[in-house]
């Protein structure tokens, strides 16, 4: 199962960098909110420390639902999801696969997106550089699984550019509140200990229920 | 104790929303047996061959490949599929593709299998070129490749020959004539009675999602191909 799981994942990734139409599109996309963003507030103001955390997740999940729009979209070109899902490659597998793919996508753009906040926004963002890379591998997962899951579940949709943002931010809710709190308190220099603790456990037992949920359901979504 | 059929379909029902696309379709499908599933427009032949496939639930009755459940990894390795689609990846080289396909269905050495379908179905030469560059009927020889690189017991044809060149056409009746030399079981869905009932050694026609017709091919078939329609079909 796991080299299943690296085979979809490896064939994602291979797609979508000959293509990079997720990417430029989430990239530049990114990149534009946090020029723009930097306009509407003054770096310099203690206001924009304390919001941005909350500035940075709005922006990599924005960014986020243009890669994992295609995620299963990408497959309806010549019926390759019936090709797919007619192999023996169970349907956790497809999912995984295709989560695990997204996520480096993601990651990779978040990772680009970091230092060019931190000059636009005059942060010092790499202060607890350590933890801050841990809440973004964790919320970026939590953002990735909801994603690719609602993905498969409005693929066959017309209006699936619509209905994927519509339908998973309010599930991520939870996810975003934890990293939009620990990104803020981290780039402030606060250490992860204590009351962040809680935010990064619920991160945590988000990532925990919703991959199994998903990884179980997915059959299901695809197959009806 | 009598073996299994190779396909089976056991009072499959399947609605959408309220409108019954297969009523109550029965038949079983002997090993080595190729049957032509006939029927116009909206008969509900590709809903009943995505069924069997695993890829749609019946709403009612069951399909089994081999006395499996389609949706069981092992009947899916016993099937080899050519849908509507080509069902491989425009953004992937003809090598890739079929190496990533030999790999999902756990082949033992992808890379060689891969190379082998290549050079027969005569893609050994732009193996490296990107899918979406090819041109339609090198696509169609690629999907070809595909649904045969992994060796199905049970081919699952969704109008195969539609659209397909000469090349192509002569292709696919060559390898499915040599896999019925070999006992493997073709349920193919389609519109070109001609080829078809070439190769066919059982027919079932389908009107309106019942079946009309059920049985062996006769002669008559073969050289009146409107027999079936006048005689069972709607008129």
């Amino acid at each position: 199962m796991i080299r299943q799981i690296f085979t979809v994942m490896r064939k994602d990734l291979r797609s979508e960098l000959r293509s990079k139409e997720a990417v430029n599109a989430s990239l530049s996309f990114a990149l534009v909110i946090l020029l723009l963003f930097s306009f509407a507030f003054e770096p310099t103001a203690e206001e924009t420390r304390q919001i941005a955390g909350g500035l940075l997740w709005l922006v990599f999940s924005f960014a986020g639902a243009l890669i994992l729009n295609r995620s299963f979209a990408r497959e309806l070109t010549n019926d390759c999801l019936d090709a797919l899902i007619a192999s023996p490659l169970s349907g956790a597998s497809v999912f995984l696969g295709k989560a695990l793919a997204n996520f480096v996508l993601l990651v990779a753009i978040e990772l680009v997106c970091l230092p060019v906040f931190g000059v636009f926004y005059n942060i010092v963002w790499y202060r607890q550089i350590g933890p801050l890379l841990l809440v973004v591998v964790l919320a970026t997962w939590a953002i990735t699984v909801i994603g690719t899951m609602f993905s498969a579940l409005t693929v066959n949709l017309r209006l699936r550019e619509l209905m994927l943002p519509t339908l998973v931010y309010p599930i991520m809710i939870p996810a975003l509140m934890a990293a939009i709190r620990l990104t803020t308190d981290l780039m402030q220099g606060a250490p992860l200990a204590g009351d962040t603790m809680v935010w990064l456990r619920l991160l945590v037992a988000f990532n925990v229920i919703f991959t199994a949920l998903a990884a179980t359901l997915v059959e299901t979504v695809l197959i009806g | 104790m009598k073996a299994s059929p190779a396909v089976s379909a056991v009072d499959i029902w399947k609605f959408y929303g309220d409108y019954p696309a297969l009523r109550g379709i029965t038949f079983d499908v002997e090993p080595g047996a190729c049957l032509a599933l006939l029927g116009r427009n909206g008969a509900g032949k590709t809903t009943l061959l995505k069924i069997l496939a695993g890829l749609s639930t019946p709403g009612k009755g069951k399909a089994r490949i081999g006395g499996i459940a389609p949706r069981d990894s092992a009947a899916r390795r016993q099937i080899g599929l050519l849908g509507h689609g080509i069902g491989v990846y425009d953004e992937l080289s003809a090598l890739e593709n079929l190496r990533l396909f030999a790999e999902l269905y756990e082949i033992a050495d992808p890379g060689r299998a891969a190379e082998q379908w290549l050079e027969r179905t005569g893609l050994d030469r732009v193996k490296h070129g990107l899918v979406r560059e090819f041109s339609r009927g090198m696509r169609q020889r690629l999907a070809i490749a595909r649904a045969f690189l992994h060796e199905p017991s049970v081919f699952l044809l969704d109008e195969p020959f539609t659209a397909l060149d000469d090349r192509a056409i002569a292709l696919l009746q060559d390898l499915l004539r040599e896999a019925q030399s070999r006992g493997r079981t073709v349920v193919m869905s389609t519109h070109q009675l001609r080829e078809a009932l070439e190769l066919a050694t059982h027919v079932a026609l389908i009107n309106r999602g019942r079946l009309g017709y059920f049985g062996a091919r006769n002669a008559e078939m073969v050289s009146d191909p409107g027999f079936l329609y006048r005689t069972y079909g709607e008129g």
